[in-house]
């Protein structure tokens, strides 16, 4: 049975209560996407900035308002990504939603949900975490898997509308 | 009036002996959907082991036994709304399902571009999207009644709304506020604009005794699954000669009295509109679950919810004064049993998360009103409500929860 503490780990509840990188910038040079989750009404507004000559994520500001996973969240996120390649960052959002999914997918086999991490390294693709990893008590509680995802799902937006404009 | 005896109804919901985490469950979110008693359950039970076959055309003992007992829930439900005939009911899968024929077929056969229907801000999504598809496809005009600042309807300029409107389409108690709406005066000023007024009853049936005559409503949209019985089955009730002189909803058996390779003609009201094998056992279920609620009466339930959401307003105050924001009238004869609040800056869906701990069910979100929503100007609330089941205890565990989440998340 998962409890509260594997949701709402002190790390997370930390970004929730002390965001990360919030505010705005300059559109452009920055790009700005907003995500939703319709289930809940939570909303990310990420500005993200793409240096077109080192293709690296210059500086990203998030604003939004919502529960605290998607806030907290979206914190992570933003810490994780600054200052960062680009295709380093895919690579960093592809494994956070594998995180999300392997358990989700190991939840319906397992009993417990639990893993030892080491099987989960190989599903990454060689990519750290770091923090994150906080974020995968989440996978416990089903419904709230959107919450997490909502600020990736919306990063990966903004790249994708970014690439097609500096293209 | 004889008062609930909660105690002995809870016994009557074999759900509510269940433990969640190890705790006695407590159920706050009746207004999404209500729990069912032993009597429905063992009603549709019985339908399946005994009487099941499918309905009208059959000639056998069990053909005509499941046909008598479909419509019979029929007349049970005519009559627990106090409709003038059994036919003026329409069976249908749910509220949203009636508001839906109601929009295909009066609505389309009956309005044209430029024609007007008036919503309230306070609606449910199942009473704004159809009529929005309708304005989408035909050019209806979709005018507003506005929100006072104390959560009733603002009826300052029903009037110029109405005018040269062809329905009016307004909920009788709100989902998130609470808010009962005063239908009668409503279905008035819709009638001396040659307009039409549709009910969106789905919270208020269960909860208040319903008269449609008194009302002089022309559609009113109700579902089983609220009043305790199952889901698949909802009610739609129209004054016969309106039902007559509408065209079909959906296409198929039953509804129909002859077919050609030319063409068809279509069966009486109501079966006209029930195309398809209907939800047979559920439509039983229904019945039973108006039979529930008739025996222990709807006035004692009515002062049950008004007694139980009084002292859950006074306590939610005194507990957390302004920490906790309740959106809904403070009057507690001018709403029902729904308590939307914002509380202490903690997200609706992180409250609900801790509740679970303590096994209280309450709902987080928007609720199907995202109009309403917005013109709050809030993301999400969390919702109690309660129903005839729930007691001063379920109200005094919710506080407690409340308290839990609040010291949590404390900054």
């Amino acid at each position: 049975m998962a409890g509260l503490e594997d949701l709402y780990r002190e790390i997370i509840l930390d970004h929730y209560r002390s965001p990360r990188n919030r505010g705005e910038l300059p559109v452009p040079p920055a790009h700005k996407v907003e995500g939703f989750n319709p289930l809940c009404g939570d909303e990310v507004v990420l500005y993200v900035d793409v240096d077109p000559q080192s293709d690296t994520v210059r500086d990203v500001k998030i604003a939004g308002q919502g529960c605290s996973i998607s806030q907290a969240s979206t914190s992570m996120m933003s810490a994780a990504v600054k200052g960062r390649p680009v295709v380093e960052v895919r690579k960093l959002i592809r494994a956070f939603k594998a995180l999300m999914s392997i358990h989700e997918s190991k939840l319906e086999g397992d009993d417990d949900g639990e893993t030892d991490g080491s099987d989960l390294a190989a599903d990454l693709d060689g990519v750290r975490l770091g923090d994150l990893e906080a974020l995968q008590g989440v996978v416990k509680f089903p419904v709230r898997i959107k919450c997490a995802t909502l600020a990736w799902n919306t990063l990966q937006q903004a790249l994708d509308e970014t690439a097609r404009t500096q293209a | 009036m004889t008062a609930i005896d909660v105690a002995a109804v809870k016994r009557d919901f074999p759900i509510l002996e269940r433990k969640v985490n190890g705790k006695r469950l407590v159920y706050l979110d009746s207004a999404a959907s209500a729990q069912k008693p032993l009597a429905v359950l063992d009603a549709m039970d019985d339908s399946y082991r005994r009487h099941y076959a499918n309905i009208h055309r059959g000639v056998y003992t069990i053909a005509e036994e499941a046909t008598a007992a479909f419509e019979a829930a029929r007349r049970n439900v005519a009559r627990f709304v106090n409709a003038p005939r059994a036919e003026e009911i329409v069976f249908t899968r749910n509220a949203t399902e009636s508001i839906n024929l109601v929009a295909y077929s009066w609505a389309r056969a009956n309005l044209r571009a430029g024609d007007a229907i008036v919503l309230s801000h306070m609606e449910h999504h199942a009473n704004i999207v159809p009529w929005q598809m309708l304005a989408a496809e035909r050019g209806v005009e979709l005018r507003w009644i506005p929100m006072t600042s104390d959560f009733g309807l603002d009826l300052s300029d029903l009037d110029a709304l109405l005018d040269g409107a062809r329905l009016l389409a307004v909920t009788a108690m709100s989902n998130v506020l609470g808010t009962i709406n005063d239908i009668r005066p409503l279905a008035h000023a819709a009638h001396s604009h040659d307009a039409l007024i549709l009910v969106d009853a789905c919270q208020y049936v269960p909860h208040v005794a319903t008269d449609v005559q008194h009302w002089d409503a022309d559609f009113v949209a109700f579902s089983a699954h609220k009043l305790c019985g199952p889901t698949g089955i909802g009610a739609l009730w129209s004054r016969f000669e309106l039902l007559d002189a509408m065209p079909p909803f959906l296409g198929g058996g039953e509804m129909i009295r002859d077919v050609r390779l030319d063409g068809f003609t279509t069966n009486d009201v109501p079966w006209k509109f029930e195309a398809g094998t209907p939800a047979i056992v559920e439509a039983i279920g229904f019945g039973a679950a108006l039979d529930y609620l008739r025996a222990l009466g709807m006035d004692a339930v009515r002062a049950h919810e008004v007694s139980l959401t009084r002292y859950a307003l006074e306590a939610l105050r005194d507990r957390f004064g302004r920490s906790l924001t309740i959106y809904g009238p403070a009057d507690v004869d001018r709403r029902g049993g729904a308590v939307s609040f914002l509380f202490d800056g903690i997200h609706a869906h992180d409250v609900s998360q801790v509740l679970d701990e303590d096994a209280v069910c309450v709902r987080a979100g928007h609720h199907c009103a995202k109009p309403l929503m917005r013109r709050l100007g809030v993301p999400a609330t969390t919702r109690a409500s309660f129903y005839l089941y729930n007691d001063e205890a379920d109200v005094d565990a919710l506080i407690e929860a409340l308290a839990k989440a609040q010291k949590f998340f404390a900054v």
